[in-house]
């Protein structure tokens, strides 16, 4: 089979139970895509050659050995790639930084075992923003991730090296970390589906923090259906992660029932702001009709304090990453710089280990928390939150979901934003609301622009309704074709 | 907001982060843009809103605290950059000491 590397998790797992192919050629075909475009895209950091191999080689022999397939791990010898912040024992873990060069954790991730025990083969750790700061993967220590769409823009991010890799065929699926829109985005940008789990769904246990009442761990899928297919396995209850919920465990399964009969969706106008991309708008809207034609409901609702969402989160996400980023002081891990005493070494190890945008986050955050200013920043910013999560909370007592743009526009040329933070910062404006308030979103491939660039159409729900998210999304994927186009890679 | 040579001087100490000369000048510039744009909030009257520090999620509660296995010693230390004695070795607290 020579287009190994385009097929669903959904077709690999029905491949792989048929004998159409095994993992090994599965991993096989991927290893060598890998070899042959990544030194272009830089999506991997890290490729675990002999590691994928070996597990897939076992995978296949149980397959072989098993007397009932049912029986058999629901995702035996299925390849995944993970993003940079989540510990893999045994595989470094960068966080796209300096100061964890040569750090390799010696434990899994809650969300990696599971993923592992469902059979996975891990092909290895993909490329991220620093500490997953960023909107374009820019800011990695460890060069840039190109857009498989066209390698003068950026993939997005921070997950921009999973969306990069699953756009071009070097995985099938890939874990990503959603802070601020860190999925979506990326996502957006790649022509992909990318979900954000609701806050209290997957466990961040092993997963790097930078901001822990925003952190969650999402998928980057070619589908609606393949995203399901991830997040059955790696959420639910984690007694190492004390914001997961027993009944986080979903068992979604996705009909090919295209229908949306009842469903309730509101279009916020607050989301369609001067400065979206007349493209981007008319995808969405034509989205939001195609949802309308499948029986949804379609009406305006109002989330009136989402101008608020950039500054909240901006003194939010810095003050919790300047508190997470101290453990990283050049005694336990990851790079010392020799100093005389103590504090220099401290000083000088971090000085030396931070990269710009980290640096000037936790320079944010330790102002916004010091003496003096606490109450006027911090406690302010944690106010106004209150007020968007009610924003939602309001709005979902009208509609059973949103839909809105997920990006401003679509993949930026690298080095666009490379002189103005605010303007990166402005990149997420549509994505850093969901997770002020903790609600899950998805977001999925709505159509291209007159470059071919791929746009995105965002969908919000309730705390824990990713099964209702998935279902619309599958079932606009089942009379929509933008998911299915891959990119022509150079 | 604008901040001063002095207040980068002081967040930069109290992040224990060194910068260079350009670094500090850069930062106090963008630190005060960035600064300007989150101002905003200031214009929201919050004086009856509770603040919210987590997505409150009643339901979760904590483990049991029961004793367990901790991570192997050994494991922990490999990747630490200075070792000695089975523990994390590091420069001397304060100037001229041992």
């Amino acid at each position: 089979m020579s287009d190994l590397h385009s097929l669903t998790v959904a077709q690999i797992l029905e491949g792989l139970q048929t004998g159409a192919f095994s993992s090994r050629e599965l991993t096989q075909a991927y290893l060598a895509r890998i070899q042959a475009h990544n030194p272009r895209l830089n999506a991997y950091l890290y490729v675990d050659v002999d590691g994928a191999l070996t597990a897939a080689q076992a995978a296949d022999e149980r397959r072989s050995q098993a007397g009932d397939p049912a029986r058999l791990p629901p995702l035996l010898g299925l390849p995944i790639a993970v993003k940079d912040v989540l510990a893999v024992a045994g595989m470094p873990a960068t966080c796209g930084s300096r100061i964890l060069e040569g750090f390799v954790p010696s434990y899994n991730a809650t969300a990696v075992q599971r993923l592992l025990d469902a059979g996975v083969v891990i092909l290895g750790k993909t490329n991220t923003d620093e500490f997953a700061m960023g909107s374009s993967t820019e800011n990695s220590a460890y060069d840039i991730t190109r857009n498989p769409w066209d390698e003068q823009r950026v993939p997005g991010g921070s997950s921009g090296g999973s969306a990069a890799a699953v756009a071009a065929g070097l995985a099938p699926v890939a874990l990503g970390t959603d802070t601020g829109g860190s999925v979506r985005q990326p996502a957006a940008f790649c022509g992909l589906s990318g979900l954000k789990t609701s806050y209290g769904r997957v466990s961040r246990y092993g997963l790097i923090a930078y901001g822990s009442s925003l952190d969650t761990i999402g998928v980057l899928a070619r589908s609606a259906q393949d995203a399901a297919l991830v997040l059955n396995i790696m959420a639910g209850y984690d007694p190492r992660d004390a914001t997961t919920l027993e009944q986080a465990a979903p068992d979604i399964h996705l009909n090919g029932n295209a229908t949306l009969k009842g469903l309730r969706i509101g279009v916020p106008g607050e989301y369609f702001i001067d400065g979206l991309q007349a493209e981007v708008e008319q995808a969405v809207r034509a989205a939001i009709a195609q949802l309308e034609t499948l029986g949804a409901e379609v009406r305006p609702v109002s989330l009136p304090h989402t101008e608020y969402a950039l500054p909240v989160y901006y003194i939010i996400a810095p003050a919790e990453a300047s508190a997470n980023l101290a453990r990283f002081d050049g005694v336990r891990y990851g790079l010392r710089a020799e100093q005389d005493n103590l504090i220099e070494m401290f000083k000088h190890s971090r000085g030396q280990g931070f990269g710009p945008e980290v640096k000037r986050r936790i320079m944010i955050g330790t102002y916004a928390l010091s003496a003096g200013y606490y109450d006027a920043y911090y406690g302010q910013a944690q106010k106004v939150r209150t007020l968007i999560r009610d924003d939602f909370a309001r709005a979902f007592e009208q509609v059973d979901l949103i839909a809105a743009p997920a990006t401003p526009s679509s993949a930026f040329p690298i080095g666009a934003h490379a002189e103005d933070p605010i303007q990166m910062y402005l990149e997420d404006v549509f994505t850093l609301p969901a997770n002020l308030a903790g609600v899950p979103g998805l977001c999925i491939p709505a159509g291209f622009d007159s470059q071919g660039l791929p746009l995105g159409l965002q969908l919000l729900g309730p705390h824990f309704s990713e099964e209702r998210l998935l279902a619309a999304a599958h079932a606009y994927q089942q009379v929509s074709d933008h998911h299915t186009r891959r990119p022509v890679l150079a | 907001m604008s901040l001063s040579p002095e207040d980068v001087d002081h967040i930069a100490l109290l992040a224990r982060l060194h910068l260079s000369h350009e670094e500090k000048e850069r930062y106090r510039r963008q630190l005060s843009d960035i600064l300007k744009h989150v101002d905003k909030l200031q214009e929201l009257d919050t004086t009856n809103v509770q603040p919210m520090s987590s997505v409150a999620v009643p339901q979760s509660r904590l483990r049991p605290d029961e004793p367990g296995p901790g991570m192997p010693r050994a494991d922990l230390l490999r990747n630490a950059p200075d070792t000695a004695e089975d523990q994390f070795r590091v420069p001397p607290v304060l100037d001229g000491g041992p």
